[in-house]
């Protein structure tokens, strides 16, 4: 098997995941009006009870869109579970196809999923009045950073899939990235929290990409928060690539 | 003769647990071969080893020329696999389903797409070729699974346990598939339970039980294991009942439906003979059938080990 027949699988894969994803339509509306609801619901619900310093909305963007990656990336974990539990993983893998390309599909259309809700996350805020002051440069930098996040997430979230086995394990994990942000900058400043929790919402993934975020669309201080944010996107993708290849091949070996 | 599927000794445990143990298999090219047993016989592991998705424990086997622990990948450009649960996405219509799976068989888009049209066509499935297959019937999800597997006629199809859960409409149309395939040269692997399916389609059949085969041959060569026709009595009391089974030297008594089975070799003769034997010994006689001895027969006299 060459390079190009893998390349040439992938996209099969690729068309595969993305036209399942569409095929959902209430997953999909889901997925659609999260990010709008949210939106709302902490600028005009919350917002006005939040001291963040400055308008709410230019503080919790950030926050809301990660939180909409982080349910994006629940289904994915879930719609790789549902893959491992069905016939079809094992055609595939009695087939001359290169096998990383399942995984492959999955994650690029996990990636296309979450691009329409970041946009959507983003051109939502600009309506209700986010006014960010980055330049081309720094939105630029802030488009690498939710790739990078995104990308990080998604393959975590599919090698989660494959460990859990089941819909219903994948669903709780997806239950877990939804309220990880709550526990983070994403929201209200740490220091406002209880001292141990501080530590974990310090220390957390979410708050150095948040942080990010938050420093090149708002020009608040990002200091060496962008070097943590990369590291611990790089870090999880070390780890989610190899084990999603082995969990990969030893789920379907059983 | 040429096998398409050569196997000896092929052995797999998981842990203490033995699914296998020691498996020979030789299946003739451009035949069907079935492998019989009961659930956990380890029927699927045999399959799932022989399709590449399973490593052995030890032993060898070859399919089409290729070895399975040196060339799984030439294994894998002759094989067609159908499993036990449909192998097909139900998110996608039936033209998807083929679409996709041509693609991957990396043939070039033109081909591909007279492929597709051509199976839409020969399984039955032009109507629905834009429904989800999540909207099929049993019948038509293993329809499509079938067609499927043709896409390159493989040299070797692994059915397994292709009409679990059909209806008998649909169980018969699989057959008919089954046997289209068959006359186009396809070598068939078919995993079941059922006897009859075995007996409807198969060349030859593997008995398996508790991991071993325990019987191998023709349904015919399987039948005579455990003899020919008998005449089936049926008394009308409980006395004649007593001094049929005394005087007729009977293979098979049941006491409560007061019946016996007396092995004959089916000639018109020697059943006259028996009859009028009734007669003479005023017998109270209810009915009399003639009895082929079916596979389940067969089946339920070699597996009675492990049902025990």
């Amino acid at each position: 098997m060459t390079v190009s027949t893998a390349v040439l699988d992938s996209r099969v894969m690729v068309t595969r995941s993305v036209r399942r994803s569409f095929r959902d339509p209430e997953a999909f509306f889901t997925a659609l009006m999260l990010p709008v609801i949210l939106m709302l619901m902490f600028v005009y619900v919350f917002g006005g009870a939040m001291n963040t310093g400055g308008d709410y909305v230019d503080y919790v963007v950030p926050g809301l869109l990660l939180l909409c990656a982080g349910f994006g990336a629940g289904t994915t974990a879930v719609s790789v579970a549902q893959d491992m539990s069905n016939g079809i993983v094992d055609r595939f893998r009695s087939m001359p196809i290169h096998g990383s390309s399942v995984m492959v599909g999955h994650i690029v259309a996990s990636i296309v999923r979450n691009l329409i809700a970041t946009a959507l996350v983003i051109g939502v805020a600009l309506l209700v009045g986010w006014r960010p002051d980055a330049s081309p440069v720094e939105w630029l930098a802030s488009i690498g950073v939710v790739l990078m996040f995104i990308l990080a997430i998604s393959w975590l979230a599919a090698t989660a899939g494959l460990f859990l086995g089941s819909p219903e394990a994948a669903n709780g994990f997806s239950m877990i990235l939804m309220f990880l942000p709550y526990v983070s900058t994403a929201f209200v400043p740490a220091d406002t929290m209880p001292s141990w929790m501080r530590g974990f919402a310090e220390h957390q993934p979410l708050t150095p990409v948040i942080e990010t975020l938050r420093g090149l669309w708002m020009g608040t201080p990002i200091g060496n928060q962008g070097w943590i944010a990369a590291a611990w996107c790089l870090g999880i993708l070390a780890v989610s690539i190899p084990l999603s290849a082995r969990l990969f091949s030893r789920r379907v070996s059983r | 003769m040429t096998y398409t599927v050569t196997a000896t000794g092929l052995c797999k445990a998981y842990g203490d647990h033995v699914v296998l143990d020691g498996i020979d298999l030789a299946v003739a090219k451009g035949s069907v071969f079935s492998l019989l047993g009961p659930n956990g016989a380890g029927k699927t592991t045999l399959v799932r080893i022989l399709a590449t998705l399973l490593t052995p424990d030890s032993g060898t086997a070859t399919v089409a020329g290729h070895d399975l622990a040196t060339d799984p990948i030439g294994v894998r450009t002759v094989i067609s696999l159908t499993g036990q649960y449909a192998a097909v996405d139900e998110v996608l219509t039936a033209e998807e389903n083929l679409q996709m799976m041509a693609q991957l068989r990396h043939l070039p888009r033109k081909a591909a797409r007279q492929r597709v049209e051509d199976l839409l066509v020969e399984f039955d499935l032009v109507e629905a070729r834009s429904r989800r297959v999540g909207t099929f019937s049993g019948g038509m999800t293993r329809r499509l699974d079938l067609a499927i597997s043709m896409i390159e006629r493989p040299e070797l199809l692994f059915l397994d346990e292709p009409t679990t859960g059909l209806d008998p409409r649909s169980r018969e149309q699989v057959w008919g598939t089954v046997r289209r395939l068959v006359d186009d040269g396809v070598t068939i692997l078919l995993t079941t339970q059922y006897l009859e399916e075995a007996d409807q389609l198969a060349d030859r059949i593997a008995v398996l039980d508790g991991g071993s085969i325990v019987a191998e041959g023709t349904a015919a060569e399987l039948k005579s294991t455990i003899g020919g026709e008998l005449l089936r009595i049926e008394l009308a009391d409980a006395a004649s009942y007593a001094r049929a089974v005394a005087h007729l030297g009977a293979e098979h008594t049941d006491e409560r439906l007061l019946s016996i089975e007396v092995p004959t070799d089916g000639s018109p003769a020697e059943i006259v003979t028996l009859l009028a034997r009734l007669e003479r010994e005023g017998l109270a006689v209810r009915k009399v059938t003639t009895v082929h001895p079916s596979l389940d027969d067969v089946f339920f006299s070699l597996t009675e080990r492990s049902a025990a």
